[in-house]
């Protein structure tokens, strides 16, 4: 096959999912009854310089969120509790580096530190259930998420102060807040300093998965556990440290805001975003560049969501209709793709063949 | 491909589950169309141009959304304001809460009203970007954010304490079998009070009187299991009424409905008290009879007070306190069943008025 013909086969799958969720997201739009133009014109709008730092801002915590699933899944591991980890993880972080044990810029490294440690271990449980006791992990991460959000509020009620309606951790010390980028001088949002967070984790998520001994076993584990095992992965350990590492990631989705807006974890902490980090992870298919992609298409679709409502008087949950339907229309539309690649290479194949055994017998007819 | 469908099964059960608790409060059998006419669509006044932004829950909650509705209906109706409303979604963080304010002001919306007191911290940061426009946070606290006060800032705040006193001085003088119940969406700043407000309320009629406190959720984030689940509310207060307790207080928005259903099928006897709004006038008929009272908390009034003062040019920046002395909190009537001990209610609320009765706000001071 050419290099063209590969490059679109590549790109057939996402944007064949993208046109049908369109199409579904207008259907639904048409028999609501609500302005299909007004929804197009809103979405495909040019995002302000306010907008476009949202959206990348967005992008960096979805994408971390994504990277965390990812690792999971990379093995056939499929950590759903990322939502637990990361809001049990940022809890701690907050309360942690509000606490100021330490001075300055020592407080903001202990409390990523922190974030992670905490991350980590409460992913782990449910690796070492799966690994001691065969519990599925499925199970025990979405059993774990739930008690995560209680444990937190029942934390929070211990150490937090409380302003009007809201409770909140104390508020990060000036001198261990981490600064904004200030990407256009005419937006009031700026970049949080710890989105760029991001793009080392995406390095090192690349580099662990194809350049490092860990990363093969992960990946062998995750394309065949009892081929794995016949060359010598321990893949009760392997459970355990993907676990660990992916918890650790997870424990970085809550903090670029944290440090850089909000100054503390309470009542107006952003939840859902470990969830939608599985979405977008599975749009990536679970690679660091497609996840960047996809983290970047969802982060562009909630922000132009928020204003929908206000600019075409169309509800922002059909947005994540949309997204819904783009998930699942990715899964079939890779799948269709994939059947269609298989018949192409086939054909090819056998052409090539058939090529071959006539032209043998056109030269004896020759001769 | 095995692997990538895995996944997508995953996140598809997973993204069912979380469909199925949005649509879990939908349902409700209650009989109200209360989101069906939109006054916003067809509004053409000259008076001000009204930007409401509400709540998680929205319209149709039957509960603090949509009383603020109630009071943006009526400056529609008297002021000829003209109005346009924005709805929140659970990806929300304050960046997204502060674009949507943002999008509303620059929409020539003004005043521009948000509903939930997570609106805080975004309406104290673009109140300060938009001096032009007046901003005011339904339950909020932004006022107290700003380092130096804002012009054109209000919070709208309630003394629900005080409602729920009264409400408890009926239940304490109607129950026959010296043993009542409460039912709330989630502890904390929010629900607190009228769990404190109702206890002591109960107590200052005899305090031998046995108070059930049940809460629907440990979560401060579960919005959806507190404030939008009539299964939990009518669970909870089926078990409160088999335990013998025959009056149940509800401060948990829509999963009071649950309450009310629980109170009907136990049967004569039983009664439930509403919240928020007259829940009595919105109740279906085989409900009516059960619901004894409701603890008022006039958000439509404040909605209203705020569009009004804001056309007479009269409208002062700063908190502005909704209680008994103004008629922002109180108790309701409609049914009857509290005529003959109205006298007794209205004594306990003047003495609330002059400053005798002091009503705890925090469960843990409540004696």
């Amino acid at each position: 096959m050419s290099l063209a013909r590969r490059i679109l086969l590549a790109l057939a799958a996402p944007v064949l999912a993208f046109v049908v969720a369109g199409a579904v997201a207008s259907l639904v739009l048409l028999i609501s009854g609500d302005d299909v133009g007004g929804f197009w014109s809103v979405m495909f709008s040019m995002p302000r310089h306010r907008n476009i730092v949202s959206i990348l801002n967005t992008t960096a915590v979805l994408y971390l969120s994504g990277v965390a699933a990812a690792i999971g899944f990379r093995m056939n591991l499929f950590n759903i509790g990322v939502e637990g980890q990361y809001r049990l993880a940022a809890f701690a972080a907050g309360a942690f580096a509000g606490a100021a044990w330490l001075p300055g810029w020592l407080n903001t490294i202990a409390a990523i530190v922190v974030a992670m440690v905490v991350g980590a271990l409460w992913a782990a449980v449910a690796g070492l259930l799966r690994v001691t006791r065969g519990v599925s992990e499925v199970i025990s991460t979405i059993m774990l998420n739930a008690i995560a959000g209680s444990l937190v509020t029942y934390l929070l009620a211990k150490v937090a102060l409380t302003t009007g309606n809201s409770r909140n951790t104390r508020p990060i010390p000036e001198g261990s807040r981490v600064g904004t980028v200030k990407l256009f001088s005419d937006s009031p949002t700026e970049v949080y300093g710890l989105s760029l967070v991001a793009i080392v984790v995406g390095v090192g998520f690349w580099v662990l998965l194809n350049r490092t001994r860990f990363g093969f076993d992960l990946r062998a584990s995750g394309a065949s556990e009892s081929a794995a095992v016949a060359s010598g992965v321990d893949v009760r350990k392997m459970v355990v440290a993907a676990m660990l590492l992916s918890g650790a990631v997870a424990g970085l989705v809550g903090l670029p805001s944290m440090f850089s807006d909000s100054y503390s974890y309470g009542s107006a902490f952003q939840t859902g975003l470990g969830f939608t980090g599985i979405a977008v992870a599975l749009l990536g298919r679970n690679n660091p560049v497609g996840i960047a992609f996809g983290a970047l298409i969802f982060a562009f679709l909630s922000e132009q969501a928020t204003l929908l409502n206000i600019l075409a008087g169309v509800s922002p949950d059909i947005v994540d209709v949309t997204q819904g339907v783009i998930v699942l229309a990715v899964v079939v539309a890779y799948e269709i793709v994939r059947r269609y690649r298989v018949r192409l290479e086939q054909a090819q194949v056998a052409g090539e063949l058939a090529g071959q055994r006539r032209t043998p017998l056109l030269t004896e007819e020759r001769n | 491909m095995r692997r990538f469908s895995k996944i997508a099964a995953v996140t598809l059960v997973g993204a069912l589950a979380l469909a199925g608790c949005g649509s879990s409060g939908g349902s409700s059998n209650s009989g109200v169309k209360s989101a069906s006419n939109d006054v916003c669509k067809t509004a053409k006044g000259d008076g001000p141009k009204v930007g409401v932004a509400y709540d998680v829950g929205g319209r149709g909650d039957q509960s603090f959304n949509d009383s603020a509705y109630k009071g943006l209906t009526k400056a529609v109706k008297e002021l000829k304001a003209t109005c346009i409303e924005a709805k929140a979604t659970t990806s929300d963080n304050d960046t997204t809460r502060a674009e949507r304010l943002r999008t509303l002001a620059e929409g020539g919306f003004n005043p521009v009203i948000a509903i939930g007191y997570l609106y805080s911290p975004a309406a104290a940061k673009v109140a300060a970007e938009m001096p032009d426009t007046s901003f005011a946070v339904v339950d909020g606290f932004s006022t107290t954010l700003p380092k130096t006060p804002l012009k054109n800032l209000n919070d709208l705040s309630f003394q629900a304490n005080e409602g729920s006193y009264l409400v408890g001085v009926a239940a304490a003088l109607k129950t026959k079998v010296k043993h009542v119940g409460f039912v709330g969406g989630v502890p904390g700043p929010v629900i607190g009070p009228f769990e404190a407000g109702f206890r002591s309320g109960v107590a200052s009629v005899d305090p031998s009187i046995k108070v059930d406190v049940q809460y629907l959720t440990q979560d401060d984030k579960d919005a959806q299991a507190a404030y939008e689940n009539p299964p939990g509310g009518k669970d909870a207060a089926s078990a409160m009424y088999e335990g013998g307790a025959d009056i149940v207080f509800h401060a948990a928005g829509k999963s009071g409905l649950g309450v009310f259903q629980a109170a009907a099928a136990a049967g004569d006897g039983k009664w439930a008290i509403g919240v928020d709004s007259d829940q009595y006038l919105s109740a279906p008929k085989d409900q009516k009879p059960h619901i004894l009272t409701s603890a008022l908390k006039r958000v439509d009034t404040s909605v209203f007070d705020e569009v009004k003062t804001f056309q007479d040019k009269s409208l002062k920046p700063g908190f502005v306190s909704y209680n008994l002395k103004n008629d922002g909190v109180g108790y309701a009537k409609s049914g009857g069943f509290v005529d003959d001990i109205s006298a007794k209610i209205d004594a306990a609320a003047d003495k609330i008025k002059s400053g005798e009765i002091v009503v705890p706000s925090d469960p843990a001071k409540v004696k």
